[in-house]
């Protein structure tokens, strides 16, 4: 192995080879996300989510998004199996850890979004979604423009996006675009965590996407890798598969060594 | 303590099929053997029974009951016959529907029940009505007790006994400035009540006591009429001393004018494979009557046989 990687040792005057400090750095950096993926796809997956929602939880409010992410990509048993987890991991549950640590407008919908147990099964009622969608129209424009109440501290909200079910949700979505002129992700630009949520639940495809692509720029920042390195290791949505092939060659591009390897193995995987 | 008795050498679940398809054939019914059959197998035995007389007889046993039975001691029959967490479903469904409606009886659910308990239920609430309890909730109820009854329905709490005493200083601290401010249906306050363990809730109330001198539900009255009011101090109740909640229900039932065969069929349904015996016990030192004196007094024919079975009760 030595011999292979030669790019890591430096000759100097004394012809000594030593380590080339850049390039540890950056292997440094490579491993890291290399166990991360390792680790994080070996874990029980409720054990590893309980693990991760406390982590986000103890980081704050910018990291907030990762437990919409769990809570809402999830199926139900396996948001359920999560609490689960954290009852054991934890002596706490995480309804009230994070109903007694989130002081902001967040409380209410994180709260909410972690105690989902949607009901899985194809049925919609199309005029309760119709009226939603209305419902949701109307509290998005009331409160853009007043700063006093977000949209995501209405209860109607709520109770619309933590108690449905995904299938409705995503009736609810169309029916939204008929009355609006814009998608309701599109009118929740000034409320991120809210937009996520909406995204996770009716179109993670576009959530998805838009973490690779984040994750995959040059400029790329440690959390927008951290990103793609959780969703690649906890997504067992089997439609990751095409949304990672469009990126294969950004990722033979940017990402280097034992990590491209791991990620386009784990991409390349059978998955359920 | 349960006070469902179960004889100690139980007749094969075929036997039991057929004896109970025997109570059917011919003219009328025989209510006694039913009451002696399903009046004293527990929820496993039950759940055995209905799937070997459906497989048996190719007709589910709740459909051939119904055809049979009528009135209260039907309903008494077909809700005990169900499995806990499939009456908990239809119970909590039926408090959801206009006609029905009924914040009580889905706090009481919420409350009563284990974590566990109340997921099964959640569950059999999709495979029976595919849909979820908390939307059906969420659509069906306003206001503050949407605001109470949505997380209340929604909760898994932690079962473990630890107890953080500082903790519940704080949240006794901040209840009682809440409720001095009258702001009953704050976030505050209903996020201690819906997402904190049963142990945990306990101590802080224990505190409040302490240090406030009145028990919560003291503080909580102040006005009488008020109905949210009234659903919190029940939660409370149902939260950390159920016997005394279920006391009441079954006072109330029992003792007016006429009796409300719901709350009476609920609560002995629900609780006799649970705590009825303690309920029991605090229903006489409370009424000054046995529980089951009070029935026979109350109710009559197969209703109140099948009653009596459930309460344990043992003819002299």
């Amino acid at each position: 192995m030595r011999k292979g990687c030669s790019k890591f040792f430096l000759e100097d005057e004394r012809q000594f080879e030593r380590w080339n400090d850049s390039a540890i750095k950056s292997l440094k950096a490579e491993f890291k996300l290399f166990k991360d993926v390792v680790v994080l796809s070996l874990m029980h997956p409720w054990e590893r989510d309980a693990r991760l929602l406390k982590k986000a939880l103890k980081k704050g409010p910018p990291h907030y998004n990762v437990i919409v992410e769990i809570a809402c990509t999830r199926s139900s048993d396996q948001l359920l199996g999560a609490r689960k987890a954290y009852h054991s991991l934890f002596d706490r549950s995480i309804e009230e850890d994070l109903a007694s640590h989130v002081k902001g407008s967040e409380r209410k919908l994180l709260v909410a979004l972690v105690s989902a147990y949607r009901y899985e099964g194809p049925k919609v009622k199309e005029d309760a979604a119709k009226s939603e969608a209305k419902a949701l129209l109307n509290a998005i424009k009331n409160n853009n423009g007043d700063h006093k109440k977000k949209a995501m501290e209405e209860d109607e909200v709520i109770w619309i996006l933590t108690t449905r079910s995904k299938p409705h949700l995503k009736v609810v979505y169309e029916q939204y675009k008929k009355i609006s002129a814009k998608t309701i992700t599109e009118d929740l630009e000034v409320e991120l965590l809210l937009k996520e949520t909406v995204e996770c639940l009716c179109t993670p495809q576009t959530y998805f996407t838009r973490v690779f692509d984040t994750a995959l720029r040059e400029d790329a920042k440690e959390d927008a890798k951290k990103a793609l390195t959780r969703l690649v290791a906890t997504q067992e949505d089997v439609d990751l598969k095409g949304i990672a092939a469009r990126f294969e060659d950004k990722i033979k591009e940017r990402v280097k060594g034992a990590y491209k390897d791991v990620l386009l193995g784990v991409l390349a995987d059978d998955r359920k | 303590m349960a006070t469902l008795t179960v004889p100690t050498t139980v007749p094969s679940v075929s036997e039991d099929c057929e004896q109970l398809r025997k109570a059917f054939s011919g003219w009328g019914t025989n209510e006694g053997l039913i009451i002696d059959i399903l009046g004293h197998r527990n929820a496993e035995q039950r759940n055995l029974i209905r799937k070997t007389y459906a497989e048996t007889y190719g007709e589910d046993l709740l459909k051939a009951l119904d055809k049979e039975l009528s009135n209260d001691f039907e309903r008494l029959v077909l809700l005990w016959a169900l499995d806990p967490a499939e009456r908990d479903a239809l119970l909590a469904n039926e408090a959801t529907k206009r006609w029905t409606s009924s914040n009580q009886v889905l706090m009481e659910i919420a409350c009563t029940r284990s974590a566990n308990q109340l997921l099964h239920a959640r569950q059999a609430y999709h495979a029976r009505y595919k849909k979820s309890l908390e939307e059906d909730v969420a659509h069906h109820t306003t206001g503050d007790f949407r605001k109470l009854l949505l997380p209340l329905v929604s909760s898994y709490r932690y079962e473990g006994e630890e107890v953080n005493m500082t903790l519940a200083k704080t949240e006794a601290k901040l209840l009682h400035e809440k409720i001095s401010d009258k702001a009953y249906s704050d976030d505050d306050v209903i996020r201690v009540l819906a997402t904190r363990s049963k142990a945990q809730i306990n101590a802080t109330l224990n505190h409040y006591k302490n240090e406030y001198g009145n028990d919560i539900n003291k503080d909580l009255k102040a006005d009488p009429k008020d109905e949210f009011l009234a659903l919190l101090r029940s939660t409370v109740k149902c939260l950390v001393y159920p016997e005394k909640y279920f006391e009441k229900v079954l006072r109330l039932a029992i003792n007016r004018r006429g009796t409300d065969e719901g709350a009476l069929t609920r609560v002995v349904c629900t609780r006799a494979e649970v705590d009825l015996k303690i309920i029991a016990d605090e229903y006489q030192r409370r009424n000054s009557v046995p529980l089951t004196r009070a029935i026979v007094k109350d109710t009559h024919g197969d209703y109140e046989n099948l009653l009596l079975a459930l309460a344990g009760h043992v003819e002299n």
